[in-house]
């Protein structure tokens, strides 16, 4: 027989056949479903067209992180709405107010995604946790609300593009960076329907925050998934996360892939991607001549409000001072994160150099709230997406780029690296 | 199935979810709410010509529907009676969200179909034949056809039916 892919092997074990091929559609057992404040209302409502009871109370995930703490009356609807069915399903994993991570950051940190699990969730990025060696991946929410009722969801086996990291990375250069770089490459939709599979001595060093930063993003060149193959960094990290049995799946030698890229990564830069799509990205190099002025700087969010990421930007901004003309928001992905940044004086660091630190939520990264953009303004984000309007007016401007670099640009006012304070 | 209609026409690849729903209107699930918001971001105008010409069929640029996973989304263009969307590709989730809310989307490959096609143009899709008429310039294009696994969801009234199905 052919080899096979780690996302094979994992969507064959989870609808019970040998393998599968791809192409192929199969209605596959869910190891946990996920939605948010946004999501689940619909979930639920599609979930009461069907049944009365959900399938496992344990496999649900329902976590209020976007227009949390709750921005108006109409997100304080929706947020009661899901409270009250989480309450009368007594669903385990149910995150409120005060408790509450963003969803990417927390799920992982809680240990409800396992290596080898089948995750599906209503956001995009739920493929995020490919970072563990599980087939993760976004949806809508009636698929959510169907998997409520009967465990199950449908999946057209995806094929595979095989992404292989070699060299040595430069200083600063992260997750963020051989991402972004990637998507510059491939495009918005080079992964359309595709796993992107994240592979080389470069991911083999990569930390999982890295790893987490890299899957989250697969959805930005369209891809159904990111994944890497479990090693020991994945074992370490669940080990004291994770309580039941996991099972650890990997890419055969001889697996088929539909695209093999090689990407060397020794001369690769910090990337700054321009509006109003992720593939536009440049080196900082070539963007700090440009000389592109800043109005607000966001740091954190489900792709980068990891603890090393604070730490990253706490580094960078000690001893200075955010610029005058800019504002800078910091977003720490969950509340054990905010405690950690707490206690190694990474926050002390962040508000001395004027930061504003806020709890846990998604808002300003997809315009709910806490950091809306003007009319004209130009922020700089560590987040995901810098679509036309995303964060505000539909005039104002994203660049993405990794902490290092949102750090540098909140010292100077301008797009610039580390180097350049 | 055959969808007639004037269309609306978008030549613009990568039209996203944020384009098609803004995130500040999610505070609500109401479909016909959200269609007062539809394609806001990318045409602040879109309700008004679509008044204006009667358009029932929205055409678009490849990845149509890329960013977020809302189902926001195809709802927010179904229940602004939009009975069809055509475009070279979909992202997704948006594809899987439109089959799962019963908005009819098809897949037209043919290049010479969007330099063809204007506003206010009358097409015809028969569903089954898997092709597209545009009736105003008497030119005929194909679609690609679903796969069967998604004619028998479409078949049982959607993913919701379906698993009550399951449910028994």
């Amino acid at each position: 027989m052919m080899g096979k892919t780690i996302a094979e092997k994992i969507l064959a074990t989870k609808c019970g056949k040998e393998s599968v091929a791809p192409g192929e559609f199969v209605l596959a057992d869910i190891d946990l479903a996920l939605a948010n404040d946004i999501t689940a209302p619909i979930a639920i409502k599609q979930f009461k067209e069907i049944t009365t009871r959900v399938w496992n109370k344990e496999k649900i995930a329902l976590v209020l992180d976007h227009f949390t703490p709750n921005k108006d009356v109409a997100s304080a609807e929706q947020s009661k709405f899901i409270r009250e069915f989480a309450k009368e399903q007594d669903i385990t994993h149910f995150y409120d107010t005060g408790r509450v991570g963003i969803e990417h950051c927390l799920l992982p940190e809680q240990g409800l995604v396992a290596p080898g699990e089948l995750v599906i969730g209503a956001d995009s990025h739920t493929c995020t946790y490919g970072a563990l060696g599980a087939f993760a991946t976004g949806m809508g929410s009636t698929d959510i609300g169907v998997a409520f009722a009967i465990g199950k969801a449908w999946f057209k086996v995806p094929e595979s593009i095989k992404f292989v990291y070699t060299g040595c990375l430069q200083k600063w250069v992260s997750g963020k960076d051989l991402i972004l770089a990637t998507i510059g490459k491939i495009g918005v939709d080079g992964a359309n329907y595709k796993v992107m599979e994240f592979t080389g001595p470069v991911i083999d060093s990569l930390s999982m925050a890295g790893r987490f930063t890299m899957c989250n993003m697969a959805i930005e060149a369209g891809g159904k998934a990111g994944i890497v193959n479990p090693d020991e960094k994945t074992k370490e990290y669940v080990k004291d996360r994770v309580g039941r049995k996991i099972r650890i799946f990997k890419s055969d030698p001889d697996a088929v892939y539909v695209d093999t890229i090689q990407i060397d990564c020794t001369s690769l830069e910090p990337q700054v991607s321009f509006p109003h799509l992720p593939e536009n990205a440049k080196p900082i190099s070539e963007v700090t001549k440009m000389n592109i002025k800043i109005d607000q700087v966001v740091i954190g969010s489900c792709t980068n409000g990891r603890l090393e990421d604070l730490q990253v930007a706490a580094s960078i901004l000690k001893g200075h001072q955010v610029s005058k003309d800019v504002r800078c928001i910091v977003f720490p992905g969950t509340q054990d994160i905010y405690r950690q940044a707490i206690k190694a004086g990474i926050v002390d660091q962040l508000v001395e150099a004027n930061c504003a630190v806020s709890t846990p939520t998604c808002g300003p990264c997809l315009g709910g709230h806490s950091g809306i953009l003007a009319a004209g303004e130009r922020a700089i984000s560590t987040t995901n997406r810098n679509f036309v309007g995303r964060m505000g007016h539909t005039s104002s401007e994203i660049y993405l780029a990794s902490p290092a670099i949102a750090a540098a640009t909140a010292v100077k006012g301008y797009i610039c690296a580390p180097e350049d304070i | 199935m055959i969808i007639q209609g004037k269309t609306i026409v978008y030549n613009r690849e990568n039209i996203n979810t944020d384009e098609i729903i803004p995130a500040r209107y999610l505070s609500t699930s109401d479909p016909d709410q959200l269609a007062t918001h539809c394609m806001e971001d990318l045409d602040k105008d879109f309700l008004k010509k679509r008044d204006g010409m009667g358009a029932e069929v929205m055409v678009t640029g490849a990845n149509m529907g890329c960013g977020s996973s809302r189902e926001h989304a195809p709802v927010a263009i179904k229940h602004a009676s939009i009975k069809a969307v055509v475009a070279p590709s979909y992202a997704r989730i948006f594809f899987r969200n439109a089959i799962n809310t019963g908005l009819p989307i098809f897949e037209c490959k043919d290049h010479e179909f969007y330099t063809g096609v204007k506003d206010g143009h009358e097409i015809k899709i028969d569903a089954d034949a898997g092709t597209i008429e545009n009736v105003t310039t008497a030119k005929h294009y194909k679609i690609q056809p679903l796969p069967p696994f998604l004619q028998d969801l479409i078949s049982h009234g959607g993913l919701v039916q379906f698993a009550r199905k399951i449910k028994g």
